[in-house]
């Protein structure tokens, strides 16, 4: 279980507010109603069904979508429709990336600095430094020099995610990192992200992983067409809020201090297996 | 050695190699944006569509450059509008292209006396440039290279990932018009010289034998620009010799080394592999 932060402080500034956000594509809705608020050093998933809105959330947060109402709120001021926050760092979703494209690890990073850096064509010493410092922290700075395109599917979002870095944002909206890793990489991953919000960074991140994501960080944001609850897993992961996000029968296990989730027995017996539980404690009747 | 130098005291032939370079140089540049961005057909279809405008300018007595190439400019707009959730891009392409290629054909059918320069348009015409067409060329060729080394590092991450493009603060609408523009520009000047049905090979593929021979962008701009270059000039002094035209004489170099570096590569790797698996043992 991931460090948990403070979460409830009413006196802390939310670092991004949004309020009552309405979001579609041509005449069909995604979602209504959404308020919600990111606290400094947050590290908060965003949990729902394929085709929820998750990605359309968190491209509306970054300006790439132009929501319907509503409005969004960065450090205290008021976003434009349409505009991107300031500082702010995105991994997108990976199937949306062209992986054949020529580039290396470290030009992929370098091109992050686009702020710092926007005239010259070539790369300057810094630009080379910076990339490579980042892809040290993320912990491939060896594979500076490979083609994206031969990169594993964990190590390509270790170099979106040092991309993301670059700019020192205040907050990085990651778009579900662990969708095309095992269970090893997705721990990994997961690992990485906890030591970075640790140092001070916020983390959105999607995700429709329950068992293997989802329940391993402090704070959930259950989602479906619109935010059904949220809080610490261990409070907002109930047979209930599932069962309204997920659609379906979901069966919760919470023993000491993990959580087990299943949409059927049979699922649940193969993870009961995998995880071997000592004592079980069934809320679900 | 008479022999070889034989061609270049006509004057027209000089010119035509000078034109086919730049010509070639140009579109093996555009061509490495054009294909990693997939934009193959669009460049295929804009040539096309900008047959049309060219007709209709020299009916109407404009300047071909600007005539045509605003007409371009207004198809590639027309294309990015209409393509949406129910009409891909490829068949907003075909629509407002061929219709565009349509109206070029039925001007001409009526007019009858032009066949001549249809035939040029179509299959290009190396050899019939003037001087004033080497001028423009060379300036559309400099204007272009200047942009492309300006707007280096937005137009890569724009090309890449347009989304964290603008996240990130690179201004992706005005990229989007400026690549338009550039694309216009680039096949006006290069119409004449390599014809609408043929241009399309020099754009692909100098850019295509460049993905090849390396990994990186950059590095692929340059070979694509001097294989353009170098391709184009070989091609049209070949022409001279064989006497077939110049156009299809550039193509079919251009394929054969295609074919060469592909086999060349392949032979590579499966020889690095051997090594590798006699290491094994
Ligand atoms: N560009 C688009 N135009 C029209 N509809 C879209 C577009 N993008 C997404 N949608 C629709 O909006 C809904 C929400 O999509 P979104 O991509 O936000 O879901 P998601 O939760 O990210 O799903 P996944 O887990 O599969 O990535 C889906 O029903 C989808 O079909
Ligand atoms: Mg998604």
């Amino acid at each position: 279980m991931l460090l948990a932060l403070m979460h409830s402080s009413d006196r802390m500034e939310p670092l991004l507010e949004i309020k009552n956000l309405a979001c579609g594509y041509q005449a069909q809705s995604v979602f209504t109603h959404v308020n919600l608020k990111l606290y400094p050093k947050q590290l908060s998933g965003l949990v729902g069904p394929s085709g929820c809105g998750k990605t359309t959330l968190i491209k509306v947060i970054l300006g790439l979508v132009h929501p319907w109402a509503g409005e969004i709120w960065f450090r205290g001021q008021r976003l434009q429709p349409g505009a991107s926050p300031p500082n702010v760092g995105y991994v997108p979703q990976v199937e949306t990336v062209d992986w054949s494209f020529p580039v290396t690890a470290e030009e992929v990073v370098m091109m992050g600095r686009y702020r710092k850096h926007n005239v010259s064509p070539f790369p300057s010493k810094r630009d080379r430094q910076v990339a490579r410092g980042l892809l040290h922290r993320v912990g491939i700075e060896n594979l500076a020099r490979s083609p994206i395109g031969e990169l594993s599917g964990g190590q390509q979002q270790r170099v979106f995610i040092a991309r993301a870095l670059v700019g020192e944002p205040d907050i990085v909206l990651l778009d579900e990192p662990t969708s095309s890793s095992d269970l090893r990489v997705q721990h990994e991953l997961l690992h990485l992200l906890a030591e970075l919000n640790q140092q001070g960074l916020t983390i959105l991140l999607s995700t429709h992983d329950l068992n293997s994501v989802a329940t391993h960080l402090p704070w959930v944001i259950c989602f479906n067409h619109g935010i059904i609850a949220q809080g610490e897993p261990t409070e907002v992961f109930t047979s209930e809020t599932l069962e309204r996000t997920f659609g379906g029968e979901m069966i919760v296990i919470h023993e000491s201090d993990r959580i087990l989730i299943a949409s059927s027995l049979s699922t649940l017996r193969h993870q009961m297996q995998d995880n071997l539980p000592s004592i079980l404690r069934q809320t679900h009747h | 050695m008479d022999l070889l130098f034989r061609p270049f005291q006509y004057e027209f032939f000089s010119r035509a190699l000078l034109v086919a370079m730049l010509a070639g140089l140009l579109c093996g540049v555009m061509g490495v944006y054009i294909t990693t961005r997939r934009m193959s057909y669009i460049a295929h279809g804009l040539s096309h569509a900008i047959l049309g405008g060219a007709v209709l300018s020299y009916v109407l007595q404009l300047n071909f450059y600007i005539g045509a190439g605003i007409w371009g400019f207004v198809a590639a707009l027309v294309i990015q509008f209409l393509t949406g959730r129910k009409i891909y891009a490829d068949a907003a392409i075909g629509i407002v292209t061929t219709a565009s290629f349509a109206l070029g054909i039925a001007i001409i059918s009526t007019y009858r006396q032009f066949t001549k320069n249809f035939e040029a348009a179509l299959f290009g015409n190396v050899l019939g440039v003037t001087p004033n067409d080497v001028w423009v060329v060379a300036l559309v060729t400099l204007i272009l290279l200047a942009l492309v080394f300006i707007f280096y590092r937005p137009l890569l991450f724009w090309c890449f990932d347009r989304d964290v493009a603008k996240v990130h603060g690179v201004p992706v609408f005005a990229m989007d018009v400026l690549f338009a523009l550039m694309l216009a520009a680039m096949l006006v000047t290069t119409l004449q010289i390599l014809g609408v049905t043929l241009i399309i090979s020099a754009i692909v593929i100098p850019a295509s034998i460049a993905r090849i021979l390396s990994d990186r962008f950059g590095t692929m701009m340059i070979y694509a620009a001097l294989l353009g270059a170098g391709i184009s000039f070989a091609g049209i002094y070949l022409s001279y010799y064989f006497d077939v035209a110049s156009g299809a004489s550039v193509v079919l170099l251009s394929t054969v080394v295609f074919g060469i570096v592909l086999l060349w590569t392949n032979v590579k790797q499966r020889r690095k592999r051997r090594i590798a698996d006699s290491h094994l043992l």
